[in-house]
């Protein structure tokens, strides 16, 4: 009798191992996406403050994936690290956080229990209401969201900045289409939204203004991390002759590695993903979120806030202001390319050149942008685009 | 029968045995801290502080375990019966999106405004298009799961695996409609319906910054409890849930009873869909879909479908979700830590089931029936 209290059936054991890992497998409340590679930039970064400086400015930092993702949370991570290390300046983060009430009580317990006297908010889902609830109740701490959200009326503790990426991904397409044999381009969207179809848009602008008959297929997988999707649709463009993957989903991670697999060219996104792809990574717009957080840094450590009016409540910027950069360049970039994208560059710096220049179709061959007109990226006419340029196959809804 | 009231052992057992198994994975959860270089005892007490430490920490705690009770209800109810239902994620999906569309037809006339609707309201009273949030956010949940329980009882179709694939179905729907006919132009990168006027949203309670969702979690689970454990309904489904050939033949309805419980199971969940539209995000969009219906599964299991413990279960599980935060950020530990916790909270807690009846202390003692001398006359306990 006495050793049948430790007997556990078979059966249950089974139930309970598959019931664990269902869940596990399932459950989104507490981490978007659970693969976390360790090798990349996890610095803790609590160990910033500097003792002579005085009490340092706590900033806390939330994601709404694992950091280390290899996408647009990692992009914010780095940014992080590379303030983490200033005088004076301690940073908390917290990764994983749902866009639910889940975010309100991360700001509040940042605030209240890490005495954090600046939020970050880096998803774009943080802002309303969550953002605009929390910063009605500390009026004193700064709450900064990284988007365009950002409105005249708004509470003045409230600030957001911006990358635009548009040019990055002009000169990524002028790559991807010199590196590219066949001239056909997949790519893998997450959403036929606004930001997205400017990344496309771009991308093959850029594309074509080296090859005017290049192709691009897009496939929408319907939302921002579902890497079975991702992975699928790469596999299918690879199959039907498409050799230049290009992609805007929340983590490329899983796109960049399937191209590599299958022997295709890859163009990343948000963050750099060379080390994913040795053989076929072309290169990628990359956020430069630490050119930002350091110039916020700057601000405050001379006294200004966006409370006292020191600091704008927006920043958008693109390539000319360094908020937005190239990834390290794979060994298909050969050295007459990088010349090409060299030059591209210095002019889409000093203003010479722009990615949209009228005449601009989109693919059903109706004008979007006349003859004649040019619109910089941070024209408020194209934070309406809906339409997919001409020469890309795909639909909008 | 007197004897049932004095059956304290057998109910202590119910008590203890979830208590200990809790017990074990803390004791197992410090262990794994350690193998991290972090002091369990540390982080026990953070995990303490951050959860049930204060009032403001404890708000927290609620916060969160406000829509997990309604989903648990999905799972606990239906089990009852003896059905496994794990739809509870879609239910509340589609709960949002009923509530959502009667929110706005009752604010502007039409789910799809135009500007000119959109400037005034239709006037009604607050309290009015709560209701019908509630109602709609209640019937589109409940007919969801009724359907589960529909294709169980007269296609014979396994509701687990049913209500699990039902879950996809509901949330590529809340995609479609979103991104398509109930899409608001505003709203260009996060598609969502048009926002619920903020006069017509559920606030919170008092000066606390818990919303509504907590009282109707708490009502739910009361009254799912009372249904189940004191009505003649509650024991017919028992009955059925314990065996159903039996509940036949004692003719019961099992079908009707079947399409009730996955009904109001659904309704639960469909109810925690509606909080999170019309008190959290104002609309709806695919943030609702945040791990709450999944989450319930788990409450469900722990609370053993029993409601009033999936309340208790659903705020232990709040404190540990809301310790989460502080364990990243004070301890530098990464977001999963709160899974392994919670996995193992939860392993701990289903093997433990094979534990009931194995201790003799559980056991009521052996009562010698009254006059005749024979100490050790069998009682059946």
């Amino acid at each position: 009798m006495s050793n049948r209290y430790i007997y556990v059936p078979r059966r249950q054991v089974i139930r309970g191992l598959l019931a664990t890992a269902a869940f596990g497998a399932t459950s989104k409340l507490w981490t978007g996406c659970s693969s976390s590679p360790t090798d990349t930039a996890s610095t803790s970064g609590t160990s910033g403050a500097s003792p002579d400086a005085g009490k340092p400015i706590t900033i806390g930092f939330i994601y709404n994936a694992p950091k280390a993702d290899y996408g647009w949370n990692q992009a914010h991570a780095v940014g992080a690290a590379a303030i983490a290390s200033m005088p004076g300046i301690k940073i908390i983060e917290q990764e994983s956080v749902p866009e639910t009430k889940e975010v309100q009580e991360v700001m509040r317990n940042m605030i209240d229990q890490d005495g954090a006297t600046v939020v970050i908010a880096t998803s774009f889902g943080y802002f309303d209401p969550h953002v605009l609830e929390v910063a009605k109740a500390y009026p004193d701490v700064q709450f900064l969201h990284c988007g365009t959200l950002w409105k005249e009326g708004l509470a003045k503790n409230i600030g957001s900045f911006f990358a635009l990426v548009d040019e990055g991904q002009y000169l990524a397409g002028r790559i991807a289409a010199q590196a590219s044999k066949g001239g056909k381009i997949g790519f893998v969207g997450a959403k036929p939204i606004n930001p997205v179809l400017r990344n496309i848009n771009s991308f093959m602008l850029g594309a074509r203004s080296v090859k005017p008959d290049i192709k691009m297929q897009v496939i929408f997988t319907g939302d921002w991390s579902l890497p079975v999707k991702e992975a699928d649709a790469t596999n299918s463009l690879a199959d039907q002759g498409f050799d230049v993957i290009a992609v805007h989903v929340d983590s490329p991670k899983v796109v960049i590695e399937t191209a590599e697999k299958r022997g295709l060219l890859s163009s990343g996104f948000h963050s750099d993903q060379s080390a994913l792809a040795p053989k076929g990574y072309l290169t990628g717009t990359v956020y430069n979120w630490g050119t930002i957080y350091k110039n916020y840094v700057e601000l405050f450590k001379a006294g200004k806030t966006l409370i006292n009016g020191g600091v704008k409540p927006q920043y958008i910027g693109g390539i000319a202001e360094d908020y937005i950069g190239l990834a390290t360049f794979g060994p298909a970039v050969t050295e007459p390319i990088k010349k090409d994208v060299e030059a591209a560059k210095a002019k889409l710096v000093d203003g010479s050149a722009v990615v949209y220049k009228g005449a601009i179709k989109d693919n059903a061959g109706a004008v979007k942008i006349p003859a004649g007109k040019t619109y910089k990226v941070t024209a408020p006419e194209l934070t309406k685009m809906d339409w997919l340029a001409e020469g890309v196959s795909g639909k909008t809804s | 029968m007197a004897l049932s009231r004095s059956n304290w052992r057998s109910r202590s057992e119910s008590v203890v045995i979830p208590l200990a198994a809790l017990m074990v994975a803390l004791v197992l959860f410090g262990i794994f801290c350690m193998f991290g270089g972090k002091n369990p005892f540390a982080v026990y007490a953070a995990i303490f502080k951050t959860a049930f430490g204060s009032w403001n920490a404890f708000q927290g705690t609620l916060l969160r375990a406000a829509p997990l009770m309604l989903t648990a209800l999905c799972t606990a109810l239906p089990a009852r019966l003896g059905l496994m239902v794990i739809g509870n994620e879609g239910a509340l999906v589609l709960g949002g999106l009923g509530a959502a569309a009667v929110g706005l037809i009752l604010s502007y006339g039409s789910i799809t405004p135009n500007p000119a609707q959109l400037q005034t309201t239709l006037g009604l009273a607050p309290t009015v298009v709560q209701i019908g949030m509630a109602l709609g956010g209640i019937i589109a949940g409940g007919i969801w799961i009724a359907i589960v329980g529909a294709l169980r009882h007269y296609r014979a179709v396994n509701e687990t695996i049913s209500s699990l694939l039902m879950n996809y179905i509901a949330i590529a729907l809340l995609n479609h409609l979103v991104e398509g006919p109930w899409k608001d132009p505003a709203s260009l990168n996060k598609p969502s319906t048009f926002p619920i006027p903020e006069l017509y949203r559920l606030g919170n309670i008092g000066s606390t910054r818990i919303h509504y969702g907590l009282i109707y979690g708490l009502l739910a689970c009361a009254i799912a409890y009372f249904l189940i454990q004191h009505t003649t309904f509650g024991f017919a489904a028992r009955t059925a849930g314990g065996n159903v050939k039996a509940a036949r033949i004692a003719g019961l309805p099992v079908g009707k009873l079947t399409i009730i419980i996955c009904f109001l199971a659904g309704s639960c969940a469909g109810l925690a869909g509606m909080v999170e539209v019309a008190a959290v995000q104002g609309q709806a969009n695919a943030s609702i879909v945040a791990g709450y219906g999944y989450a319930g599964i788990l409450v469900a299991f722990i609370a053993r479908y029993n409601a009033l413990a999936a309340a208790v279960v659903a705020i232990l599980l709040g404190g540990i979700i809301n310790s989460g935060g502080a364990l990243q950020r004070s301890f530098g530990m990464p977001d999963a830590t709160v899974l392994v916790f919670q996995g193992l909270v939860f392993l701990v807690v289903l093997y433990s089931e094979s534990l009931y009846g194995r201790f003799k202390i559980f056991k009521e003692p052996e009562i010698p029936i009254a006059p005749p001398p024979v100490p050790s006359a069998a009682v059946p306990v």
